[in-house]
C-alpha cells in the first residue's frame, strides 16, 4: 500500500459525494480539584506531586464525585439546550494502560448527564455573509482524564519501540467531559468551514461559561473529527474514519477537506473506506492512518458500583439555568454592532479572549476603539509572554479606562502609558497613584521643555541649518535629544511647536 | 461478681473484648498487659493455626502504651480503649504490609489507612496484626490464600472457613477477642459458623469500604467477629458510621445495637424459617441443632412460621456472574506498574508482557478463574444474557426479603450447609466450594444483613454449627436482640460458653 493517499480536487468530491459529519469534543473542566478526589488541578506542576491513593488508583481507594464538575456540565448542557437527565450514572470503561491507574476508566456509558441539545453555527461565506447551520447534540457526559506519557528513546516518540516510557500522573482523575454530535448532513462544500464554525463557536461558548480554559493549543479543548461520504444523491451512509490530533481551529477545517478529498479518491477508484482512527499531520495537512478500529476492542462497559447516580433536582438545574449567561453568538451580535465593528475586528476580540475585558472598559467610559487598542495590543502582548489569560495581566479594565482618562487629559502619552502599565501590574497602585509615585506626568511646564530644546539646538547645527532651510524632516533628531533629556515625559507635539517657535 | 473480675480470675486471653475494656478503664490491668498477653498467645500458636499474616508487635505495644497513658491521666476513653484486634488483611493501615491474602500485593506498604482502620484506632483499639484470608477474598476456606491456609483451632486438619478464616481462627484459638471481617458473599458468616464464633454482616452501606480492597464493590461490606454477641456489638457500633469519601455510605440513622445485644427479648416477634435454606443439602447435624435453636425461640415466646423465598434458588448462580464481573474490573489495577509485584521488568519485554507476565505470577488460580469468568460475562454480547440478567434475579431477590420482611421480623436458616470441612477436600471442585456459601449470598444480593452464632456441636462430627439471622436493611439492631436471646439461653443450657470447648492447642 502506498504511503501517499490519492486524493479527488475538493469541488470534485463535494459533488460527487455528499459529507456526513460528527465531531467528539473533549473539554478539560477549570475546576479546582479533580473529577473524583481533592487533588488540585493545576496544569505544569512538577510531574507526580498532584496525586493521592484515589487518582493513582491504589487498591481500597474509592472515587467521590467532584459536586463543582457536576454543576460545570450541567450548564454547558444548558448552554447547548440539552435535556439535563433526572438520574444519570457513571460506568466502567476497562482496558489496560499505564497511563490509566486504575485500568478502566471512570465515565459516562448508556446514561450521560446531559442530551438532545443543539448549538446554531454562524458559518461564514465567501460573500461576506454568514449561514445558519444547527448542529445537533447527541450527548454531553462526565469521564476523569488519564496520565501523561513520555516515552523515551525509539524513533518515533511512541510506546512502540521506546526504551522506557515515565508517566505523569498530575493530569490523571482532571475532570473531562465529552460533547458528542448527532450526524451534521446536508453541508456539502462547506463542510470544512461548518467544522471549524462549530468548534470555534462551541469554544466561545464554553469560554463564556467560565467552566474552562478551553485552550486547544494546551489540551483542554480536543476534537474528533467523524468524516464519511454519501453518493450524492442517495441515502446510504459510509464508513467513517475518526481523526484525531486536530490542534487548531484551522486545523479542523483542513482536516475535514483532507479526509474528504482522500475518501473521494478511495471511493472513486473502487476502494473501501476502512473504518479506522487517523492522525492529523501539521507539516501536510493530511490525515494519516492511526489503529483500525475492530471488534476486539471491547470495554466491557458496566455501571460504577463503587459511585451512586447522579440526580440533580430540578430547582437546581432551574437557578443554573437562570444564571446563565447571554448566548455567545447573541452577544457578539449585540456588541459588534453597538460598536460599528467589521467582522474581521470583532472576531480579534473574541480571539484574543478580551470580549468581556474590552466590553468592561467600554462600560467605564472608554472608546471602543482605544478600549481595543490597548488591550489588544500593549495588554494581549503581556499576556502571551507570560502564558496567561489577558484577565490575568494584572490589569483591570478600570486600570485601562483611567490610563486612557489621563492620555486624554494630556498628562501622559502613550509611551508612559506603558509604564503605568508596569507599575499598575506591579501592584503599585491605581494609574494615577503610579504616575504620582513615580513622577511620569508629562513635561507640561514649557520651562524646562524650552530650555532642553535650546540645548538640543545649539548641540545640533547642521540639524538647525536644514530646518531653517524648511526641511522638517530631521526634526525628529531635536526631538529625540528632547526626549532624552526629559528622560521621556515630553509631549512630543508640544516640543514640535515650541522648536518651530525657537527657530523662529 | 463483677463480669470484669471474673475475667481477671482467668487467662487474659479468654476474656471477652467488654470485660477488657472495662477492667482497663477501671485499672484492673493495664492494656500493655492485655496486649503483651495475645501477642504471647500468638507467638505460642500461630504457627499451628496460621491466623495472622503479619504480627505488628511494635505497632501494637506503642497503642497500649498510648492508651495506658491516657488511662494514667484520666482521659475519656473511647470504647474499646486498649482492647487487642485483628485486622483482615484487605484493609490497609498506612506502613504496615497489606497483601488482601494475594501475591501480587507482597511487600505494598499502604500510605494511608481505610476508614475502618482509622474508627479502630479511634476507637481505641490495639490493632495486633493482619489477618490471613482467601486471596482477595475469594473462597470459602482461606487455602486460597497466597501465603498458606489458616487452620481451624478446632480441628488442625479441617478449614476455619474463608475468605475470613484468619479472623475467625484468631478469635477461636484466642488471638484476639475482637477481629474484623469482610463479607461478600458469606466471608464473615461462614467462617463464624465453622468455628464456634459470632459474626455480622452489617447492612450495606453501614461500615465504610474506603480502603477495602475491592472484591465486589456492589456486595462488599466490613463487619465484627466476635466471641459473644456482646463484644460482636461493641466492634459494629464502632465501624458503622456515614464516610464521605465512601459515596455507597448511609448518611441516615444508625441503629443503637450494644443496646440491642442487652435487650435480648424476642417475645412476640415474628421469626420466619427461609423454606429454601434447609432440607436436601444440608448436614444432619447442621439440621439438628437448627431446630433446636428454632425450638428455643418459641420457648423464648417467638412466633415461628415457614416463609418462600422462590428466587434464592438462582441466587448463587447470579452472584457467580455478578461477582466475577466486578471482581474482573476491581483487579485490572494490579498490572506491576505501580504498585507490588513486577515481573519480566528486564528491558527486553513490552509494557503487556510486563502486565501479564506480573499478573500470571501473581494471582493464583481462584482469582484468574473468576477474572476469566468476569471478563468474559461483561463482554459485548454476552452482558445482556449474564450481567444483565443477574442484576434482574439480584432485584428478584431484594423483592423476595421485602416480601418475607412484611410478614416477619427476622428470617433465620443455618449459615452453611455443613461444619467445616477438611483441608484439601474441595480445593479441586469449585462448585462444591461455592455451594458451602448458599445460604449466605442472598443477603449480600440485597444488601440487607444478617449475623451468624454459634449454636452447637454436631453430633456426628463434634463441630460446631451456627445459626444465621437476617433482618431488613439498616435493622441490624434485630440481629443482636435476636442474638443475644438465643446465645443466652443457649448458654444457660449448657452451662458454659459453646467456645470454652475448643481443644486445647
Amino acid at each position: 500500500m502506498s504511503n501517499v493517499d490519492q486524493k479527488v480536487p475538493f469541488t470534485e468530491a463535494v459533488e460527487a459525494f455528499d459529507p456526513l459529519l460528527g465531531f467528539e469534543v473533549h473539554v478539560e473542566l477549570s475546576t479546582k480539584s479533580k473529577m473524583f478526589c481533592a487533588c488540585p488541578t493545576e496544569f505544569g506542576a512538577e510531574p507526580n506531586t498532584q496525586v493521592c491513593p484515589v487518582c493513582l488508583g491504589l487498591p481500597g481507594s474509592m472515587p467521590v464525585v467532584n459536586q463543582d464538575a457536576i454543576e460545570s456540565t450541567i450548564k454547558i448542557g444548558l448552554a447547548l439546550n440539552c435535556k439535563i437527565a433526572e438520574s444519570s450514572r457513571f460506568a466502567r470503561k476497562n482496558y489496560f494502560y499505564p497511563d490509566m491507574p486504575k485500568d478502566y476508566q471512570i465515565s459516562q456509558y448508556d446514561e450521560p448527564i446531559c442530551y438532545d441539545g443543539y448549538l446554531d453555527v454562524e458559518v461564514p461565506l465567501e460573500d461576506g455573509t454568514k449561514k445558519s447551520v444547527r448542529v445537533e447534540i447527541e450527548r454531553v457526559h462526565m469521564e476523569e482524564d488519564t496520565g501523561k506519557l513520555t516515552h523515551a528513546g525509539g524513533a518515533t516518540g511512541r510506546i512502540q519501540g521506546a526504551d522506557y516510557s515515565i508517566v505523569d500522573y498530575n493530569r490523571a482523575g482532571v475532570p473531562l467531559i465529552e460533547i458528542v454530535t448527532k450526524v451534521v448532513p446536508d453541508t456539502g462544500a462547506l463542510a470544512p468551514e461548518v467544522g471549524r464554525a462549530y468548534v470555534t463557536q462551541l469554544r466561545d461558548l464554553v469560554r463564556g461559561l467560565k467552566v474552562s480554559d478551553v485552550r486547544m493549543e494546551q489540551g483542554s479543548l480536543r476534537c474528533d473529527a467523524n468524516v464519511s461520504l454519501m453518493p450524492a444523491g442517495t441515502s446510504e451512509w459510509g464508513t467513517r474514519t475518526e481523526t484525531k490530533n486536530v490542534n487548531s481551529f484551522k486545523s479542523v477545517e483542513q482536516a475535514i477537506r483532507s479526509e474528504i478529498e482522500r475518501q473521494a479518491a478511495v471511493l472513486q477508484s473502487g476502494g473501501k473506506v476502512v473504518q479506522e482512527t487517523r492522525h492529523y499531520q501539521e507539516t501536510s495537512g493530511t490525515t494519516t492512518s492511526g489503529r483500525e478500529k475492530t471488534d476486539a476492542e471491547d470495554y466491557r462497559y458496566f455501571p460504577e458500583p463503587d459511585l451512586v447516580p447522579v440526580e440533580p433536582s430540578a430547582e437546581w438545574i432551574e437557578e443554573l439555568r437562570a444564571g446563565l449567561p447571554e448566548a455567545p453568538a447573541k452577544r457578539v451580535a449585540r456588541l459588534q454592532e453597538a460598536w460599528g465593528l467589521s467582522d474581521f475586528d470583532m472576531q480579534s476580540v473574541v480571539n484574543a479572549g478580551a470580549l468581556d475585558v474590552v466590553e468592561e472598559t467600554v462600560a467605564a467610559g472608554v472608546d471602543q476603539a482605544a478600549a481595543r487598542k490597548w488591550w489588544l495590543g500593549e495588554l494581549a502582548r503581556r499576556a502571551n509572554e507570560q502564558g496567561v489569560e489577558i484577565d490575568q495581566v494584572g490589569v483591570t479594565p478600570a486600570d485601562v479606562a483611567g490610563i486612557v482618562a489621563l492620555i486624554d487629559e494630556g498628562k501622559i502619552n502613550d509611551k508612559l502609558a506603558r509604564e503605568v502599565i508596569d507599575g499598575v501590574a506591579s501592584g503599585e497602585g491605581t494609574p494615577a497613584e503610579v504616575v504620582e509615585a513615580r513622577g511620569l506626568g508629562v513635561v507640561s511646564d514649557d520651562g524646562p521643555l524650552i530650555e532642553a530644546i535650546d540645548q538640543a539646538l545649539a548641540d545640533n547645527p547642521d540639524v538647525v541649518e536644514k530646518l531653517r532651510e524648511g526641511n522638517m524632516q530631521p526634526v525628529g533628531v531635536i526631538i529625540g535629544a528632547v526626549m532624552k533629556a526629559t528622560r521621556g515625559q515630553a509631549d512630543a507635539g508640544r516640543a514640535r511647536e515650541l522648536i518651530i517657535e525657537r527657530l523662529g | 461478681m463483677s463480669e470484669s473480675a471474673i475475667s481477671l480470675n482467668t487467662e487474659l486471653i479468654k476474656s471477652s473484648a467488654s470485660a477488657l475494656a472495662a477492667a482497663i478503664a477501671h485499672r484492673e490491668i493495664s492494656s500493655r498487659e492485655v496486649t503483651d498477653a495475645h501477642l504471647d498467645r500468638i507467638e505460642q500458636v500461630d504457627e499451628q493455626v496460621h491466623a495472622f499474616l503479619h504480627v505488628d508487635a511494635e505497632g501494637a505495644r506503642a497503642q497500649a502504651d498510648a492508651v495506658d497513658a491516657k488511662v494514667a491521666a484520666g482521659d475519656e476513653l473511647p470504647p474499646l480503649a486498649g482492647v487487642p484486634v485483628g485486622l483482615k488483611d484487605v484493609f490497609t493501615q498506612r506502613g504496615i504490609p497489606t497483601t488482601a491474602g494475594s501475591r501480587i500485593l507482597e511487600g505494598w506498604r499502604p500510605p494511608y489507612d481505610a476508614t475502618v482502620t482509622t474508627k479502630l484506632k479511634g476507637s481505641g483499639a490495639v490493632i495486633l496484626g493482619k489477618t490471613n484470608m482467601d486471596e482477595f477474598a475469594m473462597g470459602s476456606s482461606t487455602e486460597h490464600s497466597g501465603y498458606g491456609p489458616t487452620r481451624n483451632p478446632w480441628d488442625l486438619d479441617r478449614i476455619p472457613g474463608g475468605s475470613g478464616g484468619g479472623s475467625a481462627a484468631a478469635l477461636a484459638a484466642f488471638e484476639a477477642p475482637l477481629t474484623v471481617g469482610t463479607d461478600t458473599g458469606g466471608s464473615i458468616r461462614q467462617p463464624a459458623s465453622v468455628t464456634g464464633t459470632v459474626g455480622t454482616k452489617p447492612t450495606y452501606g453501614s461500615v465504610s469500604r474506603f480502603g477495602l480492597i475491592a472484591l465486589a464493590s456492589s456486595l462488599d461490606q466490613g463487619g465484627p467477629c466476635g466471641r459473644n454477641v456482646a463484644d460482636t456489638a461493641l466492634l459494629h457500633q464502632a465501624l458503622a458510621g456515614h464516610d464521605e469519601r465512601d459515596s455507597t455510605s448511609w448518611a441516615g440513622e444508625y441503629p443503637d445495637v450494644v443496646a440491642a445485644a442487652a435487650k435480648r427479648d424476642v417475645k412476640g416477634m415474628k421469626i420466619g424459617l427461609v423454606k429454601e435454606l434447609s432440607g436436601e443439602g444440608y448436614q444432619a447435624g447442621v439440621s439438628q441443632r437448627f431446630d433446636e435453636a428454632v425450638k428455643v425461640l418459641t420457648d423464648l415466646g417467638a412466633e415461628v412460621v415457614e416463609v418462600s423465598c422462590p428466587h434464592f434458588d438462582y441466587a448463587l448462580a447470579a452472584y457467580y456472574l455478578i461477582l466475577p464481573s466486578e471482581a474482573s474490573s476491581n483487579l485490572a489495577r494490579f498490572d506491576g506498574m505501580r504498585f507490588g509485584l513486577r515481573e519480566g521488568d528486564d528491558g527486553n519485554h513490552t509494557v503487556e508482557q510486563v502486565m501479564g507476565l506480573t499478573r500470571d505470577a501473581g494471582f493464583g488460580d481462584e482469582a484468574k478463574r473468576r477474572i476469566i469468568l468476569g471478563t468474559y460475562a461483561l463482554s459485548s454480547g454476552y452482558y445482556d444474557a449474564y450481567y444483565g440478567q443477574a442484576q434482574k434475579v439480584r432485584t428478584l431477590i431484594a423483592q423476595d426479603f421485602a416480601a418475607a420482611f412484611d410478614q416477619v421480623d427476622v428470617l433465620v436458616s443455618p449459615t452453611a450447609p455443613t461444619t467445616a470441612f477438611k483441608l484439601g477436600e474441595k480445593l479441586d471442585d469449585p462448585v462444591a466450594m461455592y455451594l458451602n456459601d448458599v445460604a449466605t449470598i442472598p443477603v449480600n444480593l440485597a444488601g440487607n444483613c444478617a449475623m451468624s452464632l454459634p449454636i452447637g456441636l454436631a453430633p456426628e462430627d463434634g463441630l460446631p454449627v451456627g445459626l444465621q439471622i437476617m433482618a431488613p436493611s439498616f435493622a441490624d439492631d434485630r440481629l443482636y436482640n435476636v442474638g443475644g436471646a438465643v446465645e443466652s439461653a443457649l448458654v444457660d443450657s449448657w452451662g458454659h460458653d459453646l467456645i470454652s470447648e475448643v481443644p486445647a492447642l
